[in-house]
């Protein structure tokens, strides 16, 4: 048993917390709400490697795996950085695995992907279903005849400025990557709330598409991937919400006391600490699901994603409410967080529908923990002087 | 990231499945149709005790010369999943082997250590830990049994609560206070005490599920030889901080032990065809096992820093708090699906025993609000609360408190 970050995991750590350092990515985000540009950190990623993160070497990446890829996400979170990774990784592995003319191209960032991705089925529901541009009805995922591909998908995280979209579609029924080129199809650039976020609708009509010679688990693998990409970035920005709601917590007194001091203070910044470990435990579990435990990676990726976007929400809450007034005014830190917070929650499915998955695994009878070892101990706890 | 044994890990995994292989047929039944009556558990458990230690499944923690096999947390670990693998039960004496034990390898005289520590691992002589008062358990400082010097040894008088195995116990760890004079921390001092003192009365303390899982012990001018101080008189808050450290791992690898596994409460739920389709359960459900789920993994991780050599801090508390909340949780979501059939008490329904057990659960090996003070406090760095006790010599402490309480 190792958890332990290995040297080049610290090393790609603290590259990203340097590289992403240097562009004020935070002060960034309100600029941007207030009319200005935003950073392109594509460069960024590109010159750090993490195109090709999860490109093999022999198609021109760095052969890592999902567990590196969730250190680099966590890093992007904890400084708000809009570095396109969200779309471009998923889409990227499964280029990959399917030795795409267009991969080593996309490992380099030379071409920048993203994922049209769909949810796929569950003990309940047997299709495929995409994010509609409103309401709690999903949508049916677009269905390819063997040329083009037709159909919308709606918010699509990373979508506008990207060179070549990977689309889950349904041919006769079945799954199957599809790739499109960019010009073939029709995006429409939203702006929601969080500015730090590139959005899209995609519209694809008779659009001409190739279609990837991937395995349909890798299909709904990559639907996964997309959730523990966003889970590790939801951690880092809970970290951040912590650290300022702890560091105001010591600076600001109250009735001559240090508000930090106060049990209703230090219990609430107890449950950030709480609910973002949880959330960390699981990305641990979803990185080793990806690389050792495949039946469990549904259920991991999902509980993951399903904790993390709770315990983002709280902290960013928290962050505001320990801050007091000042925590709620617009050159505040703490409400890009909670922007950040509120849309990232109601992207890629939702975070509802990743805890009802971890649910309809369980309810399927997928008993997680069959590959791993039983039972970390059994000593029973139960014998304890309270 | 590895969860795999390494090649030793895994020949020692061989050696531990091997040997339960070959004895597990000796083990005691404890469920079923063939379970050991009532009377008959304690003794078969202390003899299955016996028989682990023989074959170094026992105290594998603990030096060589005391009995151990001098082997690390991971070996432990293994030795746990195997047994849970192998279906039978564990060592009789957890507290004992793994918590009191190992208190007295660390301040024990050499005398105490060859004369307690064999019969103790070997399951002859059962322990019991007596910490907590009925007015003392969260601030454990504060316990008022006293110990007051007598010609060559020492006069206890008091209470102890929540004092699991008591019943049993052949010996017991005990706090008391030697000197009131002094602030409350510092006049303390640890004893072994032989539970069949003139003056040590046991009673079952019954509960919420009508089962009585802890004792009252109660402490009437108890006389105990010098010889039976475990480190220095007055240094028994150090000696029990050692206890309380150990109690930590245990109940940090311990919350998955508790069974409150995410599959068991699914299949629950499932067995109601309604239930598990309908949104608002199977939202409940989601974020009942995705808690669940988390501790395993923070256990693994917390076992990783173990094997690195890393002490696990305060933070182990939040698997505590996490587990017996999402076991409150969990019971609740299955009594709400299935109704009141759900608190049916009877062995083939646990949730009615765990709705039970569980409130009180949060109590145990401190309040939740005290390990969320101390997690803020140790691993967040806020500043402590004013505290009116620091500095103040204990008499003086209870004086003002009665005066305070008095206004």
């Amino acid at each position: 048993m190792n958890l332990e970050l290995s040297d080049e995991q610290i090393f790609l750590r603290d590259a990203a917390r340097d590289a992403l350092g240097r562009t004020r990515t935070v002060e960034a985000a309100r600029e941007v709400l207030d009319g200005g540009s935003r950073p392109d950190l594509w460069p960024t990623a590109v010159e750090a490697g993490w195109s090709g993160l999860l490109v093999s070497d022999e198609n021109g990446g760095a052969g890592l795996g999902l567990f590196d890829a969730m250190l680099v996400m966590q890093e992007a979170g904890r400084r708000l950085a809009g570095v396109e990774l969200l779309g471009h990784l998923p889409a990227s592995a499964l280029l990959d695995l399917a030795s795409h003319s267009s991969v080593s191209d996309v490992a380099a960032g030379s071409l920048r992907a993203a994922f049209v991705g769909a949810l796929p089925p569950g003990d309940l529901d047997s299709s495929w279903t995409v994010d509609t541009v409103r309401g709690m009805t999903r949508g049916e995922a677009p269905t390819f005849d063997g040329s083009v591909v037709d159909g919308s998908v709606a918010w699509v995280v990373d979508a506008p400025g990207a060179d070549v979209f990977v689309v889950v579609a349904l041919q006769d029924d079945s799954p199957v990557a599809v790739v499109v080129e960019a010009s073939d199809a029709s995006v429409e650039e939203v702006f929601r709330y969080d500015p730090t976020r590139r959005l899209g609708h995609v519209s694809l009509s008779s659009a001409p598409a190739t279609v990837l010679d991937v395995d349909p688990r890798e299909i709904e693998r990559a639907w996964y991937v997309g959730q523990a990409l966003l889970a590790a970035e939801s951690v880092g920005a809970v970290e951040a919400c912590m650290e300022m709601a702890i560091e105001y917590a010591k600076e600001r007194f109250t009735f001559g006391r240090a508000i930090g001091s106060y049990q209703a203070i230090k219990h609430g910044l107890v449950e950030v600490l709480r609910r973002g470990e949880n959330a960390k435990s699981l990305l641990y579990y979803a990185g080793w699901a990806h690389a050792s435990g495949p039946d469990e990676f549904a259920i991991a990726a999902s509980a993951a994603r399903s904790a993390a976007s709770e315990a983002l929400d709280y902290a960013a809450r928290e962050n505001i409410s320990v801050h007091g007034g000042i925590g709620a005014t617009w050159e505040h830190d703490a409400p890009l967080f909670f922007r950040r917070a509120q849309l990232s929650r109601r992207l890629l499915g939702g975070a509802g529908a990743a805890t009802d998955r971890v649910a309809g695994e369980l309810l399927a009878g997928a008993a997680p923990g069959a590959a791993a070892p039983e039972e970390a101990a059994s000593t029973a706890a139960t014998a304890v002087d309270p | 990231m590895d969860l795999n044994d390494t090649p030793e890990q895994a020949a020692y995994r061989q050696q531990v499945r091997s040997w339960l292989e070959e004895h597990k047929a000796e083990a005691p039944v404890l469920e079923g149709p063939d379970a050991l009556a009532e009377d008959e558990v304690i003794p078969a458990r202390r003899a299955w005790q016996r028989k682990l230690a023989e074959g170094g499944l026992a105290g594998a923690t603990w030096p060589k010369e005391y009995g151990g096999q001098g082997l690390g947390p991971i070996e432990q670990v293994i030795i746990s999943q195997e047994i849970a693998r192998a279906g039978v039960p564990g060592i009789l004496d957890v507290i004992g082997v793994g918590m009191l034990g190992p208190t007295i390898i660390a301040h024990g005289t050499e005398e105490q250590k060859s004369r307690y520590l064999g019969p103790m691992l070997h399951g002859d002589e059962v322990w019991c830990q007596l910490f907590s008062e009925p007015a003392a358990g969260s601030d454990l400082a504060g316990i008022q049994t006293r110990a007051k010097k007598d010609d060559g040894g020492w006069r206890l008088t008091g209470q102890k609560v929540w004092t699991t195995n008591a019943q049993f116990a052949a010996y017991g760890l005990i706090l008391a206070r030697t000197d009131a004079d002094v602030p409350k921390h510092k006049g303390l001092t640890m004893f072994i005490l032989p539970m069949d003192a003139e003056g040590v009365t046991v009673r079952g303390l019954r509960q919420i599920s009508g089962e009585a899982e802890f004792n009252e012990v109660f402490l009437d001018d108890v006389r105990l030889d010098d010889d039976l101080v475990v480190g220095q008189v007055g240094n028994g808050w150090g000696t029990a901080l050692t206890t309380l450290m150990f109690e930590r791992v245990t109940i940090g690898f311990g919350s998955e032990g508790m069974g409150y596994r995410p599959q068991r409460f699914a299949d629950a739920i499932a067995s109601d065809p309604v239930a598990s389709r309908d949104g608002e359960v199977r939202q409940r459900l989601g974020h009942i096992a995705t808690e669940l789920l988390a501790v395993r993994f923070t256990s693994y991780r917390m076992l990783s820093a173990l094997q690195q050599g890393q002490i696990p801090g305060p933070e182990a508390g939040l698997s505590k708090i996490t587990t017996v909340n999402a076991g409150i949780a969990a019971c609740e979501l299955v009594a709400d699906a299935l109704g009141p059939d759900a608190l049916r008490e009877d062995v083939e329904n646990p949730f009615a025993y765990h709705t039970s057990f569980l409130p009180g659960l949060k109590s145990a090996g401190g309040t939740e609000e005290i390990l969320r003070n101390t997690i803020g406090e140790r691993v967040l760095g806020l500043p402590p609360e004013p505290r009116l006790d620091k500095g103040i010599p204990f008499s003086e402490l209870r004086a003002k408190e009665k005066e305070a309480a008095a206004r």
